[in-house]
């Protein structure tokens, strides 16, 4: 089976269709970042809290909203298909998050909780405080326990609420926990009471770390971008590098617009999915330019713009399965990967995307319009002063010798296959 | 077969050997292998759920009580010396990390005619310390640099030390406190709690600074600080302070006690949690021997007095002393069994020398970190089904090919980063499926070739044999590209971001290996021996 036996597409001659897509596309992100002011930061960059809440019987999100506002500026987020909310507070002071966070918690307890009546909530707090609150009650109602029962049974509990999401609805499931007999659910009956919201799990980011996070992100990807360029000029030719970085600048500038555009937040896990999508889109240039090196040293009375068309055309089956597929493993960790994944998956999705695409449609017009230019200017430097030649053109396009087919090429036919 | 293709399968199932024990050792039974897995494979905190903290360690609050501690002995000495300053001996306040080396102690009047001897007591009982004079009679002592270094060091150690007894008296397995190592953030701890239950209790009890004082009182108790104040005329007697009594749902009372505490936590040898008279119950401790002779003598001659016991500047309780106590003592008032453990744990743990600020703070629930294992290992089952499936529709027989150097480098990585002691997080996890998309495409890459070499009327095994030579080249390239860039998201990246480096890095090098050595190797096997190939499948 084979998709593409002898393609033959003039991606090349529809250039400026596709830049004017990625003008487009650019734009858009541009202007949902500039009405939005700015991408929109996960707690990692900008400080604050965030706080995911498991309810036994999920409320409507518009009344865990109604819930908290007018205390504190809050945003409330659904986790679709789970029984959780995700609460975010807005970075303040370190000292007060910490309270604001209490403060949250408390709110959602008052209005979606129960009363706890003197009883222990069975929902909050570990193994060791279970078994502190049933010591002495269990020994009254005559069943007493040694110290590592008592701890035996107390994890157990722990654990059966950990494999229910956090929480348990009524305390009748804890029959089927080992060690708890009816007697000792009895007691445990009359100890606790199952709180019907829960508190499973918590963030908190002061806003000087997370500024500074931020910065190192950035740095991150400029040195990364950087040192790719570097590696490509030296093993091709500088343009190329600069022709690859564009393309993956604009890759994830597209990125973080759609972003802006679909609301969802840039955490750290986002930015690195970011790099990945560096990578990746780094990986398919270099493809498609190795071909183009190849091609040189081959096809030397060639146009460019034929040339380049055509190593195109022999990377394309390559192209399409490679995106293809990682594409499906992507797509794979945007639908099962859970919420916690989303964004990285979102991240993966539209870069793969977006980073085939500009290997042929941004990365290889960049080299032609490169080339136009040095002949453009050579030609008017020739009307200028016919009898001087300049020796900027023969450099332009030249690919260095490769080890493995370099061997054959003469170096000083090098300049005659891209005029 | 060659025996160049012997020794190339010897190494791959060498390898493979390698691996495979680095993973689950030699297991005897199911649950042995479960057991080992669990030991070799380290979750992450996003996974098994659980605590991390960034703490900052307010490094001023020792520089404080140094100077504090300078004050009382240089009273005291200069008194032996007989050198009566006419005004007080002070020290000035600052309040951040930033400031804490510019701590400063200010000694006013010094009678001139003792300049001399002053400067000697100074520089020969003090040495830590440089006295400057402010005119002829005031004086300025400032740390030395060298000596402000070390007290950091030592804050930062002994404060590391408190917490490591504080978590392993909780019995917390994995846990870990360390610098976070940013160059201009010092004082910041990085304490990961793995798998702990009750995060908010664990946190209360490391930042609990656990410094006990037992004060004597010398007044007291008042309704409030305002009423203490007017009872003395405005201004507190020498050498006291006020402390409030913790207020448990009333209104807090103060005491006046004696600046210098009689014994304080660091006297403390053991203590222990107990139920006392009622089933109330109480925390005890045990002193040192030294400090036992110093409280003993104290109490004796003391009875009938009232003492109050302090921790973190709260009055805890104010006996009255019955008889003369020698090295041990107890500590009443806790509301339950887990608050007189806490306390009784914080005092064998010893004190905080400064207080912490919880800079950064991230619990996953364990069951949200189970879930997200799940969730994350459904995903790359389902996109590498996927995957391989495609992979055999469409490359027949070479895809098998494909797919065992697949399996093959997960199987890589996973014992990599078990030999590494490296820790598997979720976005280690989203690079192990990268590096699987990465490992589909240099199999891709060399098969597109050799398809186009057979295109070309090459026969298959000068076919194959250029396919695996013109990609290597392009291999190389894209390898070695990702490798730049991972470098740099590891020196400059933080937590999470260099462990998504890491595990590309491990995985790219496991590809190399893989999808050129291995993928190599199982063509020449099957292309060796017959010399005349007509068809391969691919």
């Amino acid at each position: 089976m084979e998709l593409f036996k002898h393609s033959d597409f003039d991606f090349l001659g529809k250039k400026w269709w596709f830049i004017n897509l990625s003008l487009i596309l650019t734009a858009a992100g541009f202007i949902s970042l500039a009405v939005k002011g700015g991408p929109r930061y996960g707690i990692d960059f900008r400080g604050g809290a965030l706080i995911t809440v498991s309810f036994a019987n999920r409320p409507p999100v518009d009344k865990v909203r109604a819930a908290l506002s007018g205390k504190l500026p809050v945003e409330v987020e659904e986790v679709s298909g789970r029984p959780e909310d995700i609460i975010g507070i807005d970075a303040l002071q370190d000292s007060a998050l910490q309270a604001s966070r209490q403060k949250v918690i408390d709110s959602l307890d008052a209005a979606f909780g129960q009363p706890a009546n003197g009883k222990y909530n069975i929902n909050a707090g570990g193994a060791a405080a279970l078994a502190d609150r049933l010591r002495d009650a269990l020994a009254a109602a005559s069943l007493p326990m040694s110290d590592q029962q008592l701890q035996t049974l107390a994890s157990n509990i722990m654990d059966y609420r950990k494999q229910h999401s956090g929480l348990i609805k009524n305390l009748d499931e804890l029959a089927s926990v080992p060690a708890v007999t009816p007697q000792v659910l009895n007691v445990i009956k009359q100890q606790t009471y199952p709180d019907s919201v829960a508190v499973v799990g918590t963030e908190t980011v002061g806003p000087k770390i997370g500024a500074e996070l931020q910065r190192k992100a950035i740095l991150a990807v400029l040195y990364a971008l950087g040192g790719m360029l570097v590696y490509i000029a030296f093993r091709f030719e500088w343009i190329y590098g600069a022709a690859a970085v564009i393309a993956v600048f604009h890759d994830t500038l597209i990125t973080i617009g759609l972003f802006s555009l679909f609301n969802k937040e840039i955490t750290l896990t986002v930015v690195a999915a970011l790099l990945t999508l560096v990578g990746y889109s780094m990986n398919d240039t270099i493809v498609t330019f190795d071909r183009i090196r190849e091609n040189l040293k081959i096809l030397r009375r060639e146009e460019l713009e034929t040339l380049i068309n055509k190593s195109v055309n022999q990377t394309l089956s390559r192209t399409v399965l490679t995106s293809g597929l990682t594409l499906l493993t992507a797509l794979a960790l945007f639908i099962f990967g859970g919420q916690v994944l989303n964004g990285f998956a979102f991240a993966l999705v539209c870069g793969i995307i977006v980073g085939t695409y500009s290997s042929v449609f941004v990365a290889s017009p960049i080299l032609i319009f490169w080339h136009n230019f040095l002949e453009g200017r050579k030609r008017n430097t020739r009307g200028a002063a016919p009898a001087r030649r300049e020796p900027v053109a023969p450099v332009a396009l030249k690919a260095k010798a490769t080890p493995a087919a370099g061997k054959d090429r003469p170096q000083r036919g090098s300049t005659a296959k891209v005029k | 077969m060659t025996s160049n293709i012997k020794i190339r399968i010897g190494i791959i199932i060498a390898v493979i050997l390698v691996c495979l024990y680095g993973v689950i050792g030699v297991p005897k039974s199911k649950d042995e292998l479960l057991a080992n897995w669990k030991k070799n494979i380290h979750l992450g905190l996003d996974l098994s759920g659980g605590t991390q903290l960034v703490m900052q360690v307010q490094l001023q609050d020792a520089f404080k009580a140094d100077a504090d501690n300078a004050i009382e002995s240089l009273k005291q000495e200069l008194q032996k010396d007989g050198i009566t300053p006419s005004g007080d001996i002070t020290r000035n306040d600052p309040a951040t990390i930033e400031d804490a080396d510019k701590i400063e102690i200010y000694i006013k009047g010094i009678p001139s005619d003792k300049t001399g001897q002053f400067r000697g007591v100074v520089n020969n009982q003090f040495s830590a310390w440089v006295a400057t004079a402010l005119n002829s009679s005031d004086y300025k002592l400032t740390l030395k640099p060298s000596e402000s270094l070390k007290l950091k060091q030592d804050t930062l150690t002994q404060t590391m030390a408190t917490i490591e007894r504080k978590i392993n008296a909780l019995g917390l397995a994995e846990s870990s406190v360390q610098q976070t190592g940013r160059s201009d953030a010092e004082a910041e701890l990085l304490i990961q709690l793995p798998g702990v239950d009750d995060p908010a209790h664990v946190k209360q009890l490391i930042q609990t600074q656990a410094q006990l004082e037992w004060d004597q009182v010398q007044d007291g108790p008042f309704a409030s600080r305002e009423e203490a104040l007017a009872k003395k005329g405005g201004i507190l007697p020498l050498n006291t302070k006020l402390v409030p009594t913790a207020t448990r749902g009333g209104q807090a009372a103060w005491y006046l006690v004696s600046r210098i505490p009689v014994v304080r936590g660091t006297d403390i040898r053991d203590a222990s949690a107990a139920a006392g008279e009622l089933n109330r119950w109480e925390t005890n401790f045990v002193l040192t021997q030294d400090a036992a002779k110093k409280f003993g003598a104290y109490t004796e001659a003391n009875i009938n007095q009232r003492a109050a016991i302090v921790v973190d500047g709260i009055v805890i309780s104010a006996p009255t002393i019955q008889s003369k106590i020698s090295d041990t003592g107890r500590i009443t008032g806790a509301a339950n069994q887990e608050e007189a453990a806490d306390l009784a744990l914080n005092l064998r743990a010893g004190s905080l020398p400064a207080a912490l600020t919880i800079e950064e703070e991230r619990t996953v629930g364990p069951s949200l970190g189970a879930d997200s294992i799940r969730e994350g290992f459904e995903a790359g089952i389902a996109g590498v089904v996927a995957v391989v499936l495609f992979m055999l529709v469409y490359y027949k027989r070479s895809g098998i090919n494909a797919t065992l150097a697949l399996i093959l480098n997960a199987v890589i990585l996973i014992a990599a980063l078990a030999y590494f002691d490296a820790t598997l997080t979720l976005p280690g996890i989203a690079g192990i499926i990268l590096t699987i998309g990465m490992a589909v495409d240099s199999n891709v890459l060399i098969f597109e070739r050799i398809r186009e070499e057979l295109r070309a009327g090459k026969a298959v095994v000068a076919a194959v044999d250029a396919g695996f030579s013109k990609a290597f080249l392009t291999i190389i390239d894209t390898h070695v590209t990702t490798v730049v860039s991972c470098a740099f998201l590891f020196i400059f990246g933080t937590g999470p971001v260099k462990g998504f480096a890491v595990t590309l890095v491990i995985g790219l090098v496991a590809n190399l290996f893989t999808a050129v050595f291995v993928s190599r190797t199982i063509f020449d096997a099957e292309l060796s021996g017959k010399r005349q190939v007509a068809v391969l499948s691919i």
